[in-house]
Protein backbone atom coordinates (compact mmCIF):
# COMPACT_ATOMS: atom_id res chain seq x y z
CA UNK A 1 0.00 0.00 0.00
CA UNK A 2 1.37 3.10 -1.31
CA UNK A 3 1.55 6.27 1.49
CA UNK A 4 1.45 8.62 -0.49
CA UNK A 5 -0.43 9.92 -4.02
CA UNK A 6 1.37 12.09 -6.48
CA UNK A 7 -1.60 14.56 -8.68
CA UNK A 8 -0.43 16.20 -12.25
CA UNK A 9 -1.46 19.00 -13.51
CA UNK A 10 -0.61 17.74 -17.03
CA UNK A 11 -1.30 21.07 -18.76
CA UNK A 12 0.89 23.44 -16.89
CA UNK A 13 4.02 21.27 -17.04
CA UNK A 14 6.75 22.30 -19.22
CA UNK A 15 8.82 19.07 -18.89
CA UNK A 16 11.98 20.30 -17.25
CA UNK A 17 12.52 17.33 -15.65
CA UNK A 18 13.00 17.92 -11.84
CA UNK A 19 10.09 15.98 -10.49
CA UNK A 20 11.54 12.77 -12.39
CA UNK A 21 14.99 13.31 -11.35
CA UNK A 22 14.93 14.49 -7.55
CA UNK A 23 11.97 11.71 -6.96
CA UNK A 24 13.31 10.43 -3.77
CA UNK A 25 11.95 6.84 -4.66
CA UNK A 26 11.66 7.82 -8.18
CA UNK A 27 8.14 7.03 -8.89
CA UNK A 28 8.09 9.33 -11.88
CA UNK A 29 8.89 9.24 -15.64
CA UNK A 30 8.89 11.57 -18.62
CA UNK A 31 5.68 10.28 -20.66
CA UNK A 32 5.59 9.64 -24.22
CA UNK A 33 2.23 11.66 -24.20
CA UNK A 34 2.06 15.96 -25.30
CA UNK A 35 0.05 18.28 -23.67
CA UNK A 36 -1.73 21.04 -25.29
CA UNK A 37 1.84 23.00 -25.72
CA UNK A 38 3.67 20.29 -26.82
CA UNK A 39 5.62 19.25 -23.07
CA UNK A 40 6.00 15.54 -21.88
CA UNK A 41 4.18 15.87 -18.58
CA UNK A 42 5.72 13.18 -16.18
CA UNK A 43 3.40 10.28 -15.23
CA UNK A 44 3.53 7.76 -12.33
CA UNK A 45 5.41 4.40 -13.17
CA UNK A 46 5.85 3.23 -9.93
CA UNK A 47 2.55 4.58 -7.38
CA UNK A 48 3.28 2.00 -4.91
CA UNK A 49 6.73 3.68 -3.95
CA UNK A 50 5.31 6.88 -3.48
CA UNK A 51 5.83 8.37 0.02
CA UNK A 52 3.97 11.66 -0.03
CA UNK A 53 6.65 13.67 0.75
CA UNK A 54 5.69 15.99 -1.68
CA UNK A 55 9.88 16.83 -2.68
CA UNK A 56 7.85 16.82 -6.29
CA UNK A 57 5.48 19.71 -5.47
CA UNK A 58 8.63 21.83 -3.77
CA UNK A 59 10.87 21.13 -6.87
CA UNK A 60 8.46 21.99 -9.61
CA UNK A 61 8.49 25.32 -11.24
CA UNK A 62 5.83 25.41 -13.05
CA UNK A 63 3.19 24.11 -9.62
CA UNK A 64 2.25 21.64 -11.89
CA UNK A 65 2.36 18.28 -9.38
CA UNK A 66 2.42 17.57 -5.95
CA UNK A 67 2.43 14.58 -3.65
CA UNK A 68 0.20 14.31 -0.64
CA UNK A 69 0.17 11.05 1.71
CA UNK A 70 -2.32 8.85 2.25
CA UNK A 71 -4.47 8.18 5.51
CA UNK A 72 -3.71 4.33 6.47
CA UNK A 73 -6.31 2.67 6.09
CA UNK A 74 -8.07 2.87 9.81
CA UNK A 75 -10.39 0.37 9.09
CA UNK A 76 -8.07 -2.73 9.32
CA UNK A 77 -6.62 -1.20 12.32
CA UNK A 78 -9.93 -0.83 14.48
CA UNK A 79 -10.73 -4.59 13.38
CA UNK A 80 -7.40 -5.76 14.75
CA UNK A 81 -8.16 -3.58 17.80
CA UNK A 82 -11.46 -5.65 18.59
CA UNK A 83 -10.13 -9.03 18.95
CA UNK B 1 -6.75 31.74 7.71
CA UNK B 2 -5.76 29.58 4.91
CA UNK B 3 -7.38 26.04 4.78
CA UNK B 4 -5.05 23.53 3.73
CA UNK B 5 -6.69 21.38 1.63
CA UNK B 6 -4.96 17.91 0.24
CA UNK B 7 -6.65 17.83 -3.08
CA UNK B 8 -5.28 20.76 -4.08
CA UNK B 9 -1.83 21.61 -4.33
CA UNK B 10 -0.43 23.54 -1.33
CA UNK B 11 1.45 26.10 -3.01
CA UNK B 12 -2.38 27.15 -5.00
CA UNK B 13 -3.86 29.64 -2.18
CA UNK B 14 -0.85 31.51 -2.83
CA UNK B 15 -0.98 31.88 -6.35
CA UNK B 16 -3.70 34.01 -8.85
CA UNK B 17 -4.48 30.80 -10.52
CA UNK B 18 -5.40 32.61 -13.55
CA UNK B 19 -2.56 33.62 -14.61
CA UNK B 20 -1.14 30.39 -14.45
CA UNK B 21 1.17 28.71 -16.92
CA UNK B 22 3.26 31.76 -16.35
CA UNK B 23 5.81 33.42 -18.73
CA UNK B 24 9.11 31.52 -17.10
CA UNK B 25 10.59 29.00 -19.07
CA UNK B 26 11.01 25.41 -18.77
CA UNK B 27 14.11 24.92 -15.64
CA UNK B 28 14.36 28.35 -14.33
CA UNK B 29 14.31 28.32 -10.80
CA UNK B 30 12.08 31.18 -9.88
CA UNK B 31 8.62 28.79 -9.32
CA UNK B 32 10.52 26.49 -7.42
CA UNK B 33 11.95 29.45 -5.30
CA UNK B 34 7.82 30.47 -5.06
CA UNK B 35 7.21 27.51 -3.36
CA UNK B 36 9.71 27.48 -0.78
CA UNK B 37 8.15 30.94 0.02
CA UNK B 38 4.70 29.22 0.23
CA UNK B 39 6.06 26.55 2.65
CA UNK B 40 8.03 29.05 4.65
CA UNK B 41 4.53 31.16 4.74
CA UNK B 42 2.49 28.35 5.84
CA UNK B 43 5.44 26.75 8.41
CA UNK B 44 5.52 30.25 9.38
CA UNK B 45 2.07 30.84 10.44
CA UNK B 46 2.41 34.59 9.14
CA UNK B 47 -1.34 36.43 9.05
CA UNK B 48 -1.17 36.88 5.12
CA UNK B 49 -3.44 40.07 5.96
CA UNK B 50 0.11 41.53 7.04
CA UNK B 51 2.07 40.48 4.48
CA UNK B 52 3.35 42.65 1.69
CA UNK B 53 5.42 41.92 -1.37
CA UNK B 54 7.37 44.18 -3.28
CA UNK B 55 9.18 42.82 -6.13
CA UNK B 56 11.19 45.04 -9.21
CA UNK B 57 11.45 44.57 -12.67
CA UNK B 58 13.26 41.04 -14.32
CA UNK B 59 12.23 37.65 -14.41
CA UNK B 60 11.88 37.65 -10.96
CA UNK B 61 9.96 40.70 -10.53
CA UNK B 62 7.13 38.51 -12.28
CA UNK B 63 6.29 37.08 -9.17
CA UNK B 64 4.84 40.13 -7.53
CA UNK B 65 1.93 39.36 -10.17
CA UNK B 66 2.06 35.60 -9.60
CA UNK B 67 1.57 35.28 -5.62
CA UNK B 68 -2.13 35.91 -4.38
CA UNK B 69 -0.64 38.28 -1.65
CA UNK B 70 -0.89 42.23 -1.22
CA UNK B 71 1.95 42.54 -3.45
CA UNK B 72 3.65 45.59 -5.62
CA UNK B 73 5.48 45.43 -8.97
CA UNK B 74 7.52 48.63 -8.92
CA UNK B 75 9.68 50.12 -10.94
CA UNK B 76 13.04 48.74 -11.80
CA UNK B 77 15.60 48.60 -9.11
CA UNK B 78 13.31 50.60 -6.64
CA UNK B 79 11.78 47.51 -5.01
CA UNK B 80 13.81 48.51 -1.36
CA UNK B 81 12.71 51.63 -1.53
CA UNK B 82 8.94 51.15 -1.64
CA UNK B 83 9.34 48.56 0.98
CA UNK B 84 11.00 50.97 2.93
CA UNK B 85 8.08 53.28 2.67
CA UNK B 86 5.95 50.49 3.17
CA UNK B 87 7.29 49.66 6.11
CA UNK B 88 8.24 53.09 7.73
CA UNK B 89 4.16 53.89 7.35
CA UNK B 90 2.81 50.75 8.52
CA UNK B 91 5.42 49.35 11.08
CA UNK B 92 2.99 45.90 11.54
CA UNK B 93 3.85 45.05 8.39
CA UNK B 94 6.08 41.95 7.57
CA UNK B 95 7.41 43.36 3.61
CA UNK B 96 9.30 41.02 2.04
CA UNK B 97 11.16 42.15 -1.32
CA UNK B 98 11.68 39.57 -3.71
CA UNK B 99 13.35 40.43 -6.84
CA UNK B 100 16.49 39.14 -8.72
CA UNK B 101 20.10 40.14 -9.13
CA UNK B 102 19.74 42.41 -11.40
CA UNK B 103 17.26 44.71 -10.05
CA UNK B 104 18.66 44.33 -6.71
CA UNK B 105 22.01 44.58 -7.09
CA UNK B 106 22.56 46.58 -9.92
CA UNK B 107 20.12 49.08 -10.98
CA UNK B 108 19.15 49.09 -7.24
CA UNK B 109 22.13 48.23 -5.90
CA UNK B 110 22.33 51.78 -3.73
CA UNK B 111 19.19 51.08 -2.27
CA UNK B 112 20.33 47.61 -1.36
CA UNK B 113 23.53 48.75 0.66
CA UNK B 114 21.27 51.58 2.29
CA UNK B 115 18.53 49.43 3.37
CA UNK B 116 20.96 47.06 4.76
CA UNK B 117 23.38 50.04 6.25
CA UNK B 118 20.05 51.64 7.99
CA UNK B 119 18.79 48.25 9.07
CA UNK B 120 15.47 48.74 7.58
CA UNK B 121 12.94 45.53 9.02
CA UNK B 122 12.58 43.92 5.15
CA UNK B 123 13.20 40.43 3.87
CA UNK B 124 15.18 40.34 0.91
CA UNK B 125 15.22 37.11 -1.17
CA UNK B 126 17.39 37.77 -4.30
CA UNK B 127 17.13 35.36 -6.92
CA UNK B 128 20.35 35.25 -8.48
CA UNK B 129 20.54 33.42 -11.87
CA UNK B 130 23.89 35.46 -12.58
CA UNK B 131 22.76 37.56 -15.64
CA UNK B 132 20.36 39.72 -16.76
CA UNK B 133 17.62 37.24 -18.23
CA UNK B 134 14.82 39.27 -19.47
CA UNK B 135 16.69 42.04 -21.90
CA UNK B 136 18.42 38.84 -23.38
CA UNK B 137 21.57 37.94 -21.46
CA UNK B 138 23.96 40.94 -21.28
CA UNK B 139 26.34 40.81 -18.27
CA UNK B 140 25.31 41.74 -14.97
CA UNK B 141 27.24 42.57 -11.72
CA UNK B 142 27.11 38.84 -10.37
CA UNK B 143 27.58 37.25 -13.93
CA UNK B 144 31.28 35.11 -12.48
CA UNK B 145 34.64 35.74 -14.56
CA UNK B 146 35.00 34.27 -17.85
CA UNK B 147 31.33 33.47 -18.88
CA UNK B 148 29.89 34.26 -21.96
CA UNK B 149 27.15 36.76 -21.77
CA UNK B 150 25.54 38.60 -25.20
CA UNK B 151 27.48 41.68 -24.11
CA UNK B 152 30.55 39.82 -23.75
CA UNK B 153 30.37 37.63 -26.62
CA UNK B 154 34.35 36.50 -26.06
CA UNK B 155 34.00 35.86 -22.07
CA UNK B 156 33.08 38.51 -19.31
CA UNK B 157 36.25 40.25 -17.19
CA UNK B 158 34.91 42.25 -15.08
CA UNK B 159 34.90 41.14 -11.28
CA UNK B 160 31.38 39.70 -9.51
CA UNK B 161 29.62 41.05 -6.95
CA UNK B 162 29.77 38.76 -3.96
CA UNK B 163 26.45 39.54 -2.56
CA UNK B 164 26.53 37.72 0.76
CA UNK B 165 29.75 39.95 1.32
CA UNK B 166 28.92 43.18 -0.22
CA UNK B 167 25.20 42.81 2.04
CA UNK B 168 27.09 41.87 5.31
CA UNK B 169 29.79 45.07 5.19
CA UNK B 170 26.73 46.78 4.76
CA UNK B 171 25.15 45.46 8.06
CA UNK B 172 22.84 43.27 7.28
CA UNK B 173 21.59 41.20 10.39
CA UNK B 174 20.52 37.62 8.63
CA UNK B 175 22.77 36.31 5.53
CA UNK B 176 21.68 33.45 3.78
CA UNK B 177 22.51 31.79 0.27
CA UNK B 178 20.97 28.29 -0.62
CA UNK B 179 20.48 27.15 -4.29
CA UNK B 180 17.47 26.00 -6.30
CA UNK B 181 18.42 22.73 -5.65
CA UNK B 182 17.75 23.34 -1.86
CA UNK B 183 14.09 23.62 -1.50
CA UNK B 184 13.41 22.79 1.87
CA UNK B 185 16.74 24.25 3.46
CA UNK B 186 15.52 27.64 1.47
CA UNK B 187 11.44 27.00 3.30
CA UNK B 188 13.45 27.02 6.50
CA UNK B 189 15.74 29.68 5.83
CA UNK B 190 12.92 32.33 4.74
CA UNK B 191 10.98 30.76 8.02
CA UNK B 192 13.70 32.26 9.89
CA UNK B 193 14.43 35.46 8.38
CA UNK B 194 10.61 36.27 9.10
CA UNK B 195 11.75 35.82 13.35
CA UNK B 196 14.25 38.17 12.83
CA UNK B 197 14.14 41.90 13.01
CA UNK B 198 16.28 43.70 10.66
CA UNK B 199 17.25 43.76 7.28
CA UNK B 200 17.44 39.83 6.31
CA UNK B 201 18.71 38.83 2.73
CA UNK B 202 18.77 35.40 1.01
CA UNK B 203 20.72 34.51 -2.18
CA UNK B 204 19.04 32.01 -4.25
CA UNK B 205 21.20 30.53 -7.04
CA UNK B 206 19.07 29.68 -10.00
CA UNK B 207 19.34 28.37 -13.15
CA UNK B 208 18.18 30.49 -16.23
CA UNK B 209 18.58 27.92 -18.99
CA UNK B 210 17.81 29.98 -21.70
CA UNK B 211 20.58 32.53 -22.23
CA UNK B 212 23.35 31.87 -18.86
CA UNK B 213 23.61 27.90 -19.38
CA UNK B 214 22.67 27.86 -23.19
CA UNK B 215 26.00 30.40 -23.83
CA UNK B 216 27.87 29.09 -21.40
CA UNK B 217 26.86 25.47 -23.16
CA UNK B 218 25.90 24.60 -19.50
CA UNK B 219 23.08 22.40 -20.44
CA UNK B 220 19.56 22.91 -19.89
CA UNK B 221 17.84 23.14 -16.24
CA UNK B 222 17.76 20.33 -15.12
CA UNK B 223 21.75 19.58 -15.78
CA UNK B 224 22.30 22.49 -13.53
CA UNK B 225 19.96 21.45 -10.98
CA UNK B 226 22.36 18.00 -10.98
CA UNK B 227 25.63 20.59 -10.85
CA UNK B 228 24.29 22.05 -7.82
CA UNK B 229 23.89 18.87 -6.04
CA UNK B 230 27.16 18.10 -6.70
CA UNK B 231 28.87 21.21 -6.20
CA UNK B 232 26.96 23.03 -3.53
CA UNK B 233 28.70 22.83 0.11
CA UNK B 234 26.68 23.55 3.10
CA UNK B 235 29.10 25.96 5.02
CA UNK B 236 27.24 27.40 7.93
CA UNK B 237 28.81 30.22 9.19
CA UNK B 238 31.58 30.86 6.51
CA UNK B 239 33.58 34.40 6.50
CA UNK B 240 31.25 35.76 3.75
CA UNK B 241 34.51 37.21 1.87
CA UNK B 242 35.50 33.23 1.40
CA UNK B 243 31.59 32.43 -0.65
CA UNK B 244 32.62 34.20 -4.17
CA UNK B 245 30.93 32.46 -6.90
CA UNK B 246 32.95 31.31 -9.87
CA UNK B 247 31.87 29.60 -13.54
CA UNK B 248 32.08 25.89 -12.50
CA UNK B 249 33.21 25.83 -9.42
CA UNK B 250 32.28 25.58 -5.86
CA UNK B 251 28.69 26.92 -4.45
CA UNK B 252 29.18 27.80 -0.80
CA UNK B 253 25.41 27.50 0.45
CA UNK B 254 24.25 27.79 4.43
CA UNK B 255 23.31 30.77 6.70
CA UNK B 256 26.49 32.76 7.01
CA UNK B 257 25.59 35.68 8.98
CA UNK B 258 22.55 35.51 12.06
CA UNK B 259 23.68 38.35 14.57
CA UNK B 260 21.21 41.09 15.82
CA UNK B 261 21.80 44.67 15.75
CA UNK B 262 19.26 47.94 16.55
CA UNK B 263 16.68 48.32 13.77
CA UNK B 264 16.06 51.69 11.74
CA UNK B 265 12.89 52.40 13.08
CA UNK B 266 14.04 51.06 17.36
CA UNK B 267 17.35 53.44 16.31
CA UNK B 268 15.20 56.54 14.79
CA UNK B 269 12.82 56.38 18.35
CA UNK B 270 16.16 55.89 20.69
CA UNK B 271 17.42 59.12 18.98
CA UNK B 272 14.26 60.97 19.36
CA UNK B 273 13.36 60.12 22.70
CA UNK B 274 17.13 60.93 23.72
CA UNK B 275 17.31 64.22 22.13
CA UNK B 276 13.49 64.98 23.00
CA UNK B 277 12.91 63.15 25.84
CA UNK B 278 8.86 64.34 26.90
CA UNK B 279 8.87 66.35 23.79
CA UNK B 280 8.71 63.20 21.72
CA UNK B 281 5.18 61.86 20.63
CA UNK B 282 4.82 58.87 18.43
CA UNK B 283 2.69 59.48 15.10
CA UNK B 284 -0.17 57.15 16.27
CA UNK B 285 -0.70 53.63 14.08
CA UNK B 286 -1.67 53.82 10.61
CA UNK B 287 -5.12 52.08 10.63
CA UNK B 288 -6.64 50.83 7.03
CA UNK B 289 -10.06 50.87 6.37
CA UNK B 290 -11.18 48.42 3.77
CA UNK B 291 -14.07 48.14 1.65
Amino acid sequence: MAKGRVSIVVERCKACGFCVEFCPTHVLALSSAFNSKGYHPPHVVHPEKCSGCDLCGMYCPDFAIYGTKVAEPKLVKAAGGEK
Amino acid sequence: MLNIDDTVNPVEPFLRSDRMPHIWCPGCGIGTTVNSFARALIDSKIDLESLALVSGIGCTGRVAGYVKLDSFHTTHGRAIPFATGLKLANPKLNVVVYSGDGDLSAIGGNHLIHAARRNIDLKVICVNNLIYAMTGGQTAPTTPGHATTSTNPYGTFEPAFNLPHLVEAAGAVYVARWTTFHVRQLARSISEAFQKKGFSFIEVISPCPTLYQRRNKMGDGLDTMKYYKEKSKVKHGTPTSEVGLTLNGEIAVGKFVDRDRPDYQSMMRAQYVESLGERYIEEPEVECVCG
